[in-house]
């Protein structure tokens, strides 16, 4: 790396003198109107770690996906080893040994884990069998050198999300990918998952592969990657070094403006107990949880994937039966199991996974909105569209929410703000005790700082938020007091004062200080 | 080295559920054999049992055909319709030229049967229109098309050349030749299904239409691959049919996809795909007919036939969701302890 004077270069020179693996040379995509990529030059060079960031909508994903061979570019060319290359099809790509590790893990939650790994490829035997023996012995070879211990013939759909990528990596591996492709990948991990994955990728990377690294954490980014490509709106910003960058600066070649703080933490006074949790137990999945949440005070729930933190929101909303132990609100016990008595003694509960339970995709802005307080919204027994509408309208402006048109269906949204349409959908309901399953996951810098603003709003008109968060700077930004999670139980309870990264990881590792 | 054991642990339990599923219908066979045979004698006479595997070669045949394409998370609710067809015009065909021999008779039923099911996996895979409302059309057309070529008229057995009558009826070494066939389709696709790369594309399919695409297994070539085998075999069925009825209406094997559906999913293939082999559809298959044999030897009004088979399908899909549910706690647990 020659230094800063390449950091406005499109085609700035490389490690090496060797041409990068795999680059993009003036890449342009557009889908109907909008264009996704516009001009996007980068290179991925053998043995370095390269980072993308951008905003969500910044074009990252469909950059990845042209790379991988799911989108072709409308102009522009894919090089590998500096000849022009067209990838028609996933399989294309792979053959080139592109390999990508997406966002979500792509398993075949019914077959092994060897077969996951192995599909389409599976090493032949005479007559063209599958030589299972042969699977089973590079499987083995490969979790060797991954320094991971996962048995070859456990279903996927068991698998812990951090699993699944190291299977997804191995797949990579098995293939012998020059170029490893991830988006997101730690979005879903939690610290020490995350630490592990990082070794397992600076090992490939010191074996030669290139690495293209996407993640919205930014101390990610300057812990593994060497250089980083800026995208915002679909257009190419700037490819640098990441030595001697600072984290202002490349949040602002992300936003394109200084951002205010991110964890707008107000100060807010604490009132009676909203929430009161009482040895809430369900059978192998956690124990003895007792915590409360006061009116203005923002909980934040902390631990490993895994924990049981989301298990004890579900089941404190009702949506899981719990075995033993009592949830109380505002002073009264909620019957167990009951959806709509949590909801009606104003708990709202925002998932974590949006797509799956928090929206309805293909229906508008306006009916996900609507769609909590469906009785508040009739006139008679029918419900009133101009009623939807207000209500939609007043929460989308509340929560600055960027949008065409309300009827426009949620899809069409970025992350961020289909993160805002759910947080509308649930604040409509005018909840007391908010329940929040890891608020600004995979979405940008700039949208996660107004949901953290839109937080401490909350709170500090006396709501009771219980934020459940694996993003330890999000939780230490944002929480007044910190409980954590270890294997199902609450090992630890940390106010704001004492929370510190070491404490709360301590903690959530299971071991006692 | 306590990940490893686990590990092994879950595969037991995981190993024992899929194949639990194939020893409990044979448990249930036995069972029912043998209060049935203890009511009537005949039962298990001979001539009892051959009739039993007569009658269940063609819904098993069909079985294995419909769980290829059950595996790839899709459904073909038309073979009922290509067997009528296919008996039909075949017998038509065998009637106005004397002359032809078994082995047309097989080939032109399977070329039939391959073409519905190229319409099917056509609609399917490159119109991207869901299975069932596909197969659901297709079962209509083929079956008024079956009408207009039939014109009320009717396939006599004194019609039909020797040769293709021997087939229903005839055996080697004392096995008749249906089940035989049966059997050797089923082996054999049963093998290709384990061992083969192609094979695992469509349980990776069924899994995981997405997942199966992004790993670049050739979705659409698959799906398409297993209605012209579910076309092919349905055809074979088609000929079979002919060879051991004889007579002919264009009415035949109306309704029986339901019937193969039904023995699919109690032969434990998940009608949501990824899960099942043609061994346990077969044996399914297999479990319905026996239960009808059994009725009418146990003098039971024919009409609970019906309903004992809805029961049983109820009970297969109950069965799955509770194990299912409780090998996702034993995962869970066991991820509790080694989620780190």
């Amino acid at each position: 790396m020659t230094g800063a004077a390449e950091a406005t270069a499109p085609h700035g020179p490389g490690t090496g003198d060797a041409p990068p693996v795999l680059a993009l040379a003036g890449v342009s995509k557009s889908f109907g109107a909008v264009r996704a990529l516009r001009d996007v030059s980068l290179e991925l060079h053998a043995g370095e770690a390269h980072a993308l960031a951008g905003e969500n909508g910044a074009g990252k994903s469909t950059l990845v996906k042209t790379l991988s061979g799911v989108h072709r570019p409308d102009s522009g060319q894919v090089l590998m080893d500096g000849r022009p290359v067209e990838f028609h099809k996933p399989a294309d790509a792979q053959r080139h040994g592109v390999a990508v590790i997406y966002q979500e893990p792509t398993m075949f939650p019914d077959l092994s884990v060897v077969e996951n790994i192995f599909i389409g490829r599976q090493p032949r035997a005479s007559l063209g069998r599958i030589d299972r023996a042969a699977m089973h012995a590079r499987a083995a070879e490969l979790f060797t050198r991954l320094g991971v211990a996962l048995d070859p013939e456990q279903p996927a759909r068991g698998l812990s999300i951090a699993d699944q990528q190291l299977v997804e990596i191995a797949k990579a591996l098995s293939r012998d990918a020059r170029v490893l492709i991830m988006d997101e990948p730690t979005a879903a991990l939690s610290g020490n998952e995350v630490a592990r994955l990082f070794t397992v990728v600076r090992a490939l990377r010191e074996q030669g592969c290139a690495v293209l690294f996407i993640s919205h954490r930014l101390d990610e980014i300057f812990e593994l990657c060497q250089r980083v490509t800026t995208l915002r709106d679909g257009a190419w910003i700037a490819s640098e070094p990441v030595a001697g960058l600072t984290h202002e600066a490349l949040i602002r070649r992300m936003v394109g403006r200084d951002l205010d703080a991110l964890y707008p933490k107000l100060d807010a006074a604490t009132g009676e107990v909203a929430l009161k949790v009482d040895r809430l137990t369900r059978e192998g999945v956690f124990t003895d949880v007792s915590f409360e949440v006061r009116r203005g005070e923002i909980v934040a729930l902390a631990g490993l994937v895994g924990a049981g933190r989301s298990e004890v929101a579900r089941a404190v909303f009702g949506v899981d039966r719990w075995d033993a132990g009592w949830v109380e609100v505002n002073g009264r016990r909620l019957p167990p199991a009951s959806p709509t008595a949590a909801m009606s003694a104003g708990v709202a509960l925002v998932p974590e996974d949006r797509r799956q339970q928090g929206l309805v995709m293909d229906q508008s802005i306006e009916r996900n909105i609507g769609l909590t307080g469906l009785k508040g919204l009739r006139r008679g027994p029918v419900i009133s569209r101009a009623a939807e509408r207000d209500r939609a309208r007043d929460w989308a402006i509340r929560l600055q929410l960027k949008f065409n048109r309300l009827s426009d269906a949620v899809n069409v949204l970025s992350g961020g703000n289909q993160q805002k349409v759910v947080l509308a959908k649930w604040l409509s309901t005018r909840p007391q005790v908010l329940i929040i399953d890891e608020p600004t996951r995979g979405i940008d810098v700039g949208t996660k700082a107004e949901v953290h603003r839109v937080l401490s709003e909350l709170a500090s008109d006396g709501m009771a938020v219980l934020m459940i968060s694996s993003d330890l700077p999000e939780v230490l930004g944002m929480a007044d007091r910190v409980l954590v999670m270890h294997e199902g139980r609450l090992v630890a309870e940390i106010p704001r004062a004492e929370a510190t990264e070491e404490s709360v990881m301590t903690a959530a590792a299971g071991r006692t200080s | 080295m306590t990940a490893v054991t686990a590990g092994r642990s879950t595969r037991g339990i995981v190993d024992l559920v899929f194949r639990a599923r194939e020893l409990s219908i044979v448990a249930a066979l036995a069972v029912l054999v043998a209060v049935t045979a203890a009511a009537n004698g005949n039962f298990l006479s001979a001539q009892g049992l051959k009739d039993i595997f007569l009658n269940a070669s063609i819904l098993a045949l069909l079985a294995v055909g419909q769980s290829f394409v059950v595996i790839t998370r899709n459904i073909d609710l038309s073979v009922g319709s290509v067997v009528g067809l296919v008996a039909f015009t075949v017998g038509d065909v065998l009637a106005a030229n004397r002359g032809l021999g078994v082995g047309v008779a097989i080939v032109l039923g399977i070329v039939i049967g391959c073409v519905c099911g190229l319409v099917n996996g056509l609609l399917v895979s490159f119109g991207k229109v869901p299975a069932l409302v596909v197969t659901l059309g297709t079962l209509y057309v083929i079956q008024g098309l079956d009408h207009a070529i039939a014109h009320g008229r009717q396939i006599n057995a004194v019609d039909l050349p020797r040769s293709v009558l021997s087939l229903g009826n005839g055996s080697v070494l004392g096995i008749p030749y249906l089940p035989l066939i049966t059997g050797v389709v089923m082996l054999a696709v049963g093998y290709y299904l384990r061992s083969y790369a192609s094979g695992r594309d469509f349980y990776a399919i069924g899994s995981s239409p997405e997942a199966a695409g992004l790993a670049g297994v050739p979705v659409r070539r698959r799906v398409m691959a297993a209605y012209l085998l579910s076309g092919a075999l349905a055809g074979l069925g088609g000929v079979l049919w002919l060879a051991r009825f004889g007579t002919v209406v264009a009415d035949d094997a109306h309704g029986w996809e339901l019937q193969v559906v039904s023995a699919v999913v109690v032969g434990g293939v998940a009608i949501t795909g990824g899960v099942g082999t043609v061994y346990g559809a077969a044996l399914g298959a297999l479990l319905l007919t026996t239960i009808t044999s059994a009725l009418v030897v146990l003098k039971v009004n024919p009409f609970w036939q019906q309903a004992i088979t809805g029961a049983l399908l109820l009970l297969a899909i109950s069965v799955d969701r509770v194990l299912a549910l409780r090998v996702a706690r034993i995962l869970r647990r066991r991820n509790a302890r080694h989620g780190s």
